[in-house]
């Protein structure tokens, strides 16, 4: 969100020349820039948030339009080409079936990319209305709902994730998604409900609730956007994580189903032909940990950004 | 603290019985014969089926089969596996090898992550930080499968420092391998949190006022900065114990260990609910467990603490 060009507003190199540390935190007081305004400034500066973000959206054209970088089918195979190396029009050579790995690497993303972004979403969103609601109401339904928090939170990750898919007859990308957002979920709410209960005891709270507003709008309008930043900064972080246990579940031959081109089931094909042809394991792995990187360099800045204390 | 530590006990039961419910339900209770993977495709004979059906109370609503297999487990019966051994044998053979690769990875943890955390946050800015913080960055980036694949190929097979694979019984000095793969992940989040711990700190008032009273440097920096810098850490490892548990089945596969992990997965495969059920169970009680371990360390850690 750029800063709006108002006549309050301090020019961008008066801010920029301010010391950092304490001197900055009392001179943000008088100035009437919001700290997503300052988060931005300090982001566009930032050669890590650039880089990753690049990254990012790199990726997210490749998910989209993987025909844009490749033209070659990645389930057209040829056994003849078994576990071959570099060939013209093939720069990262075949794997096991004899498929061009480069167009594989390329289409691979899409399945990535996309459980980590739905899977966040969900998370976010059942994470956020339950962390907020148990914290705002507070009382009965704030026991009842860290309870029901704490219950989730008691399973494992991985664990649940696989009791949760073996549960299923059949494997698609939506059960994956269904299976990551039912356990990972609490780690959220925890997160919100603490950040709106430090929000929900300030006089703007009290003032807005002082002209009458709806506990809706109150919620909505004052305490979400102040009690949102460390949800932010733990999603885009945990969207890789989110990215690595889609992997690690298509690894374990209980995530996506093999008609999915995935990078985690292209991994744990080649991992039979390792001391042969480490190749074909390595471009999925290149291709899945620099993702991973991305997202969390994104969120390390966006934190930095937020919370300038943490540096 | 006597009536802290009951009222957490307390506290737990509900949280227990709502994740191995949930368990259960997911094992157990979701549409399909929980049977139907036993038999393979000719189905089962009628009169094993029946049996088994009765043992497991299948033909009943699903709180009974809870409430019928929760009475067992109290008197530390868990029911039988599919071959009809007992899954309490099972879990007798299982167990001490992945404890014993669990605590592997616990000391890893502790003994690199800590001392480097604190060395990074010490020397803030300097070539170590910059080392620490981009090669954790890295080791979290990788999955652990990927890295123990390339720890397998060049430390086992290629330089044949350690031995790539793990034989039945699992003897330490095999686990120590699989133990680095483990730990690999959790220790890099322990460096990262020790070392913003130690960076939060390290102008605290305490810390100037334990230098002004000329404390050498050694006791400032481990009684009085470390000390106090380790609550976070403490959080982490006592949630990490669990998911050391779970993370189990990923290295016990890449390294054909037959614990937890190992006998967990091949029981998923399979559909053996009952296993599933158990060890599952189990790994649930450690967590909790461990979590209220943790709560009661902070009392020692900052004194500040009281429980209450």
């Amino acid at each position: 969100m750029p800063s709006p060009t108002n006549v309050l507003t301090p020019p961008e190199d008066v801010a920029a020349a301010l010391p950092l540390g304490a001197s900055a935190d009392s001179a943000r007081v008088d100035r009437p820039r919001s700290l997503w305004s300052d988060a931005w400034h300090d982001l566009r500066r930032n050669p890590m948030f650039l880089i990753s973000a690049a990254l990012i959206l790199l990726l997210i054209v490749i998910a989209v339009f993987p025909g844009l970088f490749t033209s070659t089918d990645p389930k057209f195979c040829d056994l003849t080409h078994y576990n071959g190396g570099r060939a013209p029009g093939h720069p990262f050579g075949f794997d096991r079936q004899g498929c061009d790995i480069y167009s594989r690497v390329i289409h691979g993303a899409r399945a990535s990319v996309s459980v980590g972004i739905l899977v966040t979403s969900g998370v976010v969103l059942i994470g956020g209305v339950i962390g907020a609601l148990a914290a705002f109401y507070g009382g009965w339904l704030d026991a009842v709902l860290s309870r029901f928090t704490d219950v989730f939170l008691a399973i494992p990750l991985l664990l649940g994730a696989i009791v949760f898919l073996q549960a299923f007859p059949f494997r698609n990308i939506w059960t994956v998604v269904a299976a990551i957002v039912l356990l990972g979920w609490p780690s959220v709410a925890r997160i919100m409900r603490g950040a709106v209960f430090s929000v929900k005891e300030s006089d703007f709270v009290t003032a807005a609730r002082a002209l009458g507003a709806s506990d809706m709008r109150i919620l909505s309008r004052h305490i979400l956007p102040n009690a949102i930043a460390p949800v932010i900064v733990v999603a885009t972080i945990s969207l890789g994580l989110f990215i690595v246990l889609e992997a690690t579940l298509s690894y374990l031959g209980i995530g996506l189903p093999n008609s999915t081109v995935s990078w985690g089931g292209d991994i744990d094909a080649a991992q039979s032909s390792l001391r042969s042809a480490p190749h074909v394991l390595f471009f999925p792995s290149a291709a899945l940990s620099i993702t991973v990187l991305a997202f969390m360099l994104l969120g390390d800045a966006v934190r930095d950004a937020l919370d300038p204390k943490l540096r | 603290m006597g009536t802290y530590v009951l009222r957490r006990l307390l506290q737990m039961i509900p949280v227990f019985l709502g994740a191995t419910f949930l368990i259960f339900y997911l094992v157990l209770g979701m549409p399909g014969d929980p049977l139907a993977s036993m038999c393979g495709e000719r189905g089962c004979d009628p009169a094993t089926a029946a049996s088994l059906r009765a043992q497991f109370h299948l033909g009943e609503p699903l709180h009974i089969q809870y409430f019928e297999y929760m009475k067992g487990i109290l008197t530390l019966d868990f029911g039988e596996t599919f071959s009809r051994r007992p899954v309490m044998e099972v879990m007798r053979d299982a167990f001490p090898i992945t404890i014993r690769l669990a605590t592997v990875a616990f000391l890893i943890e502790i003994l690199v992550g800590i001392p480097l955390g604190l060395l990074a946050g010490l020397r803030r800015g300097k070539f170590i930080d910059g080392s620490v913080l981009l090669g954790t960055l890295l080791v979290i980036s990788i999955p652990i499968f990927v890295v123990g694949f390339l720890l397998q190929y060049f430390l086992g097979i290629k330089l044949a420092w350690f031995s790539p694979t793990v034989s039945g019984e699992a003897p330490w000095s095999e686990l120590l391998l699989p133990g680095i793969v483990l730990a690999s992940i959790s220790m890099a989040y322990i460096m990262r949190l020790t070392r913003t711990s130690v960076v939060e700190n390290l102008h605290a008032d305490y810390v100037r006022t334990a230098i002004a009273k000329g404390l050498p440097r050694w006791r400032v920096v481990t009684v009085h900065l470390l000390r106090n810098s380790m609550i976070p850490v403490v959080t982490y490892l006592g949630v990490d114990i669990g998911a050391l548990l779970a993370g189990a089945i990923v290295t016990e596969r890449i390294f054909n260990i037959h614990g937890v992990g190992g006998t967990l997965y091949q029981a998923i495969l399979r559909g053996e609910a009952v296993t599933i059920v158990s060890f599952v169970t189990i790994i649930v009680i450690v967590f909790l467990v461990a979590n209220l371990l943790v709560d009661l360390l902070y009392a020692v850690l900052d004194p500040r603490i009281r429980l209450a």
